[in-house]
Order: C-alpha cells, then structure tokens, then sequence
C-alpha cells in the first residue's frame, strides 16, 4: 500500500493517471506529448504506477499500452470506508430478513405485499 | 482450430463499427489460480459477491447467463463462452440481456490468470464496447468493485468453508 501512496504523491503521476481516466490504452508516445518531460522522465513515471499496480500494461503487436488500475485505490477505500459500508450492508440485509420473516408468517403473503411492505 | 474455442461468436469488432478503448483491471490475490478460478465461475461463489450469480456449463459456445442474486431470477447480462482454458485464461462475450442477439453490442471480456509464488496475478480485460454506451460506462465503476470483492472473499474466506474448495471441478473436462 505505502506503493500505491508513494506514486500518488507526485504530480505528473497523477496527471498521467488523469490522462489515462479520459482515454484508457495510451501508448508512451501518447502520454508524452504535451507534458514538457523527456521520454525517460515520463517512462520513469509509469515504471513507478506499473510497481504500485495503478497501470496495467497490455501489448499490441510492439506497442506497450497503458490503461489506468484503479484496484489498489479500491484497498484503500475498503480499509478507511468500507468499513462503514459493510455495516450498512449488514443492516440492509437484516432489516430485509426481518421483513421477510414478518410477511411469511402472515397469511399467504405475495411478493407485491413484501413489497409494500418495505417501503 | 483447438477444441477449447468456440470460432463462430462474432462481436463488435467483427461488425465494423467502432470500439472504445479497452479496460485493462489488473489484481493480485493471495489464492491459488484454481481457487481464484474457481471464485470467477461458481455459482455460489459469484453469489457471494457479485449480486448475481453466473450460470453456465462454461463450455466453448455455451451461453452464460448474470443472474439476479436477489431472487427475482432476473438475467442482467448474457453472452457466450468463446475461449476457455482452465484455469489459465477465458474469453467470453457480454451484453445487456435485451440486446444479447446483436453482434454489434456484443463486448468481450477476457479472464488472464497468472501464479506467482503465493498470489495469483488475474487480469481482467474487457473490449469491444460501444462507444458511451450504458455497458462501457457501467463496467468502469462495476469492475473494480467486483474484483476487489472476490479478493476479500477470497483472501478472508468469510463465507466459505475449506470443503467448498476441494469440490471436484466442473471445469476440468479434457
């Protein structure tokens, strides 16, 4: 994970993260232009947002091809927000099963009275 | 042409039209690459944390069906198996149940997975979208959620006993 923070943490890395949001699958070429950077710098720059697994990278023929690994960001979501959104879920889910078991010990209950019932 | 593809499923790069750029998801997860296989295609496991269960024999040619978990039995998505070769790689098409039988809206999803030491490195590619379509948008939030799900599942094994996994698997047919 402190990959993932240690990329992040530079602008023109984000700025490439950007680029490949508005367009997936750009090659190094592609990616160069318009940044005022040598080919090494922004080679460099990507090698750094392949290692944290935030570029993937895809082979056409010669061309290598960078498309944009939001994963390791949903870690981190998981880590600090995810947390609040399983208990959501839980009680979601809780909240469905005890309606489900009120419906079913009424009498006949159809799925449209399951569904009022839930509003 | 070997017995593991299914050459006739034509999608939307075969109709001409245009595509739009490729997804390209990459994860590690610490799990063999059968178990994280496995977590891809079995009904129950998909169940667990997809929100719908995929249903198919998962033969070349066979179709597949993104089923509703919440028991409405509803088909979301659909498509055919066109390549499998378990538990390395799987090429399958995808579209929106209503328009399944179109080519041109038929997107291709490709499953790559890697060993390596521990983890299983899986690759997730989808292609052959249409342009600003409902799908190609949908499946930018859709994938990394998925994924990220299946590798806590996977990696925590929260609903899962040991015994799910020695389950003989379908898959293996040669």
């Amino acid at each position: 994970m402190s990959d993932v923070f240690a990329a992040l943490a530079d602008e023109t890395r984000r700025e490439l993260l950007d680029r490949l949001f508005a367009r997936n699958g750009q090659s190094l070429t592609d990616l160069q232009s318009g940044l005022a950077m040598s080919r090494q710098a922004v080679a460099k720059h990507l090698h750094i947002l392949e290692t944290a697994n935030l570029v993937s990278v895809h082979w056409q023929g010669r061309e290598k091809l960078h498309y944009l690994n939001p994963l390791p960001l949903s870690d981190i979501v998981h880590r600090w927000v995810g947390k609040f959104e399983d208990a959501r879920i839980a009680a979601l889910t809780d909240f469905k099963q005890q309606i489900e078991d009120a419906s079913n010990s009424s009498t006949n209950s159809k799925p449209q009275e399951k569904r009022r019932a839930r509003q | 042409m070997p017995a593991n593809e299914a050459t006739n499923i034509e999608t939307r790069a075969a109709t001409g039209e245009p595509c739009a750029p490729d997804f390209v998801y990459t994860i590690f997860i610490k799990a063999t690459a059968e178990q994280v296989w496995n977590g891809l295609i079995d009904r129950d496991l998909t169940k667990a944390y997809w929100g719908h269960y995929n249903e198919s024999d998962w033969k070349p040619g066979s179709r597949w069906d993104h089923v509703r978990s919440d028991g409405s039995g509803k088909i979301d998505t659909r498509g055919r198996i066109i390549a499998m070769d378990p538990p390395r790689k799987m090429v399958w098409s995808w579209a929106f149940d209503s328009e399944a039988e179109r080519p041109e809206k038929l997107s291709r999803v490709t499953y790559e997975l890697v060993n390596l030491g521990p983890d299983t490195k899986l690759t997730v590619t989808h292609s052959e979208l249409e342009p600003g379509s409902p799908m190609d948008i949908g499946v930018r939030e859709g994938w990394p959620a998925v994924l990220s799900n299946l590798k806590s599942l996977l990696e925590t094994g929260a609903v899962l006993s040991e015994d799910q996994w020695s389950e003989p698997q379908q898959s293996k047919q040669d």
